[in-house]
């Protein structure tokens, strides 16, 4: 069922938003170009910052410290049920758009998309937005420097998220 | 931040790669990542270009404003002391469309004249007040409608069903912002954060 919606729901959405648009006699070719125009601006802009983050995560795998660093944790990991090659990901994707993005693309490679780490980090990664980042662009455009209780509230937003992308994932594919 | 979270790794795996003897192997890893990473964005490339294109038809139909009416009860929910008409409870709303459509670009500038919409009614110079917070915590918990970048980067890594966390998706963001809103009201009241 639930794959069902997940298939339908994209062919739904761009159906319906061209559809809405013809009826609102707007050029929906036009928008599109002028949309797709600004869409590969933005995915070149992240190129840089990708091959900064993606050369470090790369090297700390390589080096044999993400390993080391399982290895540490795999008690707690275990315990949780959260697959160890997640984690960074859990601990980066507030502080880091790219460098959660590196991370995926890691996990990936390594673990495959539809494997239990793979499917875990889609679901984070989808859920979840990088906290800091906003945080720091939101008030700095007013100039402000006490956000009082922004980052606590935040944060358990992410971490709900977290959590309940292990769980689903784990019901879902048991 | 990033800046030590960056110099930090690139030294940390070197520093390690030395004591497990794998420089040449990290190294290695370390340029294939930059290769990888370029590979990456240049198989996002397409499907950015689709879902921006498709989100700017949606804007410039009108479609994002249809939308933002069905979601002033939620608003006025989360936002009690915000009036119907006002502007900032508009732009919020605004924002938290684009953001829905996954129109990362158009979200960000609403979002800041949403603050700055804010900040005209808010009393207490350089502290946030209680709607910028909530407001901000709903951003950083956002909810999208087709979380288009991980579908991509699924595909590209050859994934038997892409779109299929799409679902899961969903319910983990709606838990996240419900967990956030609530998190907000709590903490609004109690301790040094109180105004």
């Amino acid at each position: 069922m639930m794959n069902l919606i997940s298939s339908f729901a994209i062919p739904v959405m761009i159906v319906g938003i061209i559809v809405f648009g013809l009826a609102k006699h707007i050029n929906v070719y036009d928008s599109f170009i002028d949309g797709a125009k600004s869409g590969l601006e933005s995915t070149i802009q992240i190129a840089a910052p990708l091959v900064g983050l993606l050369v470090g995560i790369s090297a700390l795998r390589g080096s044999g410290a993400m390993e080391l660093l399982a290895k540490v944790l795999a008690p707690v990991t275990g315990y949780l049920g959260v697959p160890s090659d997640v984690l960074p990901l859990a601990l980066l994707r507030p502080v880091s758009g790219s460098g959660s993005v590196a991370i995926v693309n890691d996990i990936f490679k390594n673990c495959g998309p539809d494997s239990l780490a793979g499917k875990i980090a889609s679901v984070m990664m989808g859920s979840t937005e990088t906290t800091f980042y906003t945080i720091a662009v939101y008030f700095g455009a007013v100039g402000i420097k006490n956000v009082r209780h922004t980052v606590k509230s935040a944060l358990v937003a992410d971490l709900t998220g977290m959590v309940m992308a292990v769980i689903l994932v784990r019901i879902i594919m048991t | 931040m990033l800046n030590y979270i960056w110099s930090g790794m690139i030294l940390i795996s070197f520093a390690v790669a030395i004591f497990t003897g794998r420089i040449e192997e990290t190294t290695a890893a370390a340029m294939e990542g930059a290769g990888n990473a370029i590979q990456t964005c240049i198989g996002l490339l397409g499907v950015m270009c689709l879902w921006s294109g498709i989100a700017k038809i949606a804007e410039n139909s009108g479609l994002t404003s249809v939308f933002a009416k069905l979601l002033r009860p939620v608003t006025k929910v989360v936002f009690p002391k915000l009036k119907s008409e006002s502007a900032a409870l508009n732009a919020i709303v605004l924002n938290m469309v684009a953001n829905l459509f996954g129109m990362g670009n158009a979200a960000t500038p609403l979002g800041i004249a949403a603050m700055k919409e804010l900040d005209k009614e808010n009393c207490y110079r350089g502290t946030a007040s209680n709607e910028m917070c909530m407001f901000v915590v709903i951003n950083t918990a956002s909810i999208q409608l087709i979380p288009s970048t991980v579908i991509s980067l699924r595909q590209m890594f050859g994934s038997e069903n892409p779109s299929g966390i799409v679902v899961p998706v969903w319910i983990c963001s709606i838990c996240a912002v419900i967990m956030g809103v609530l998190a907000a009201k709590v903490f609004e009241r109690r301790g040094k954060g109180r105004l």
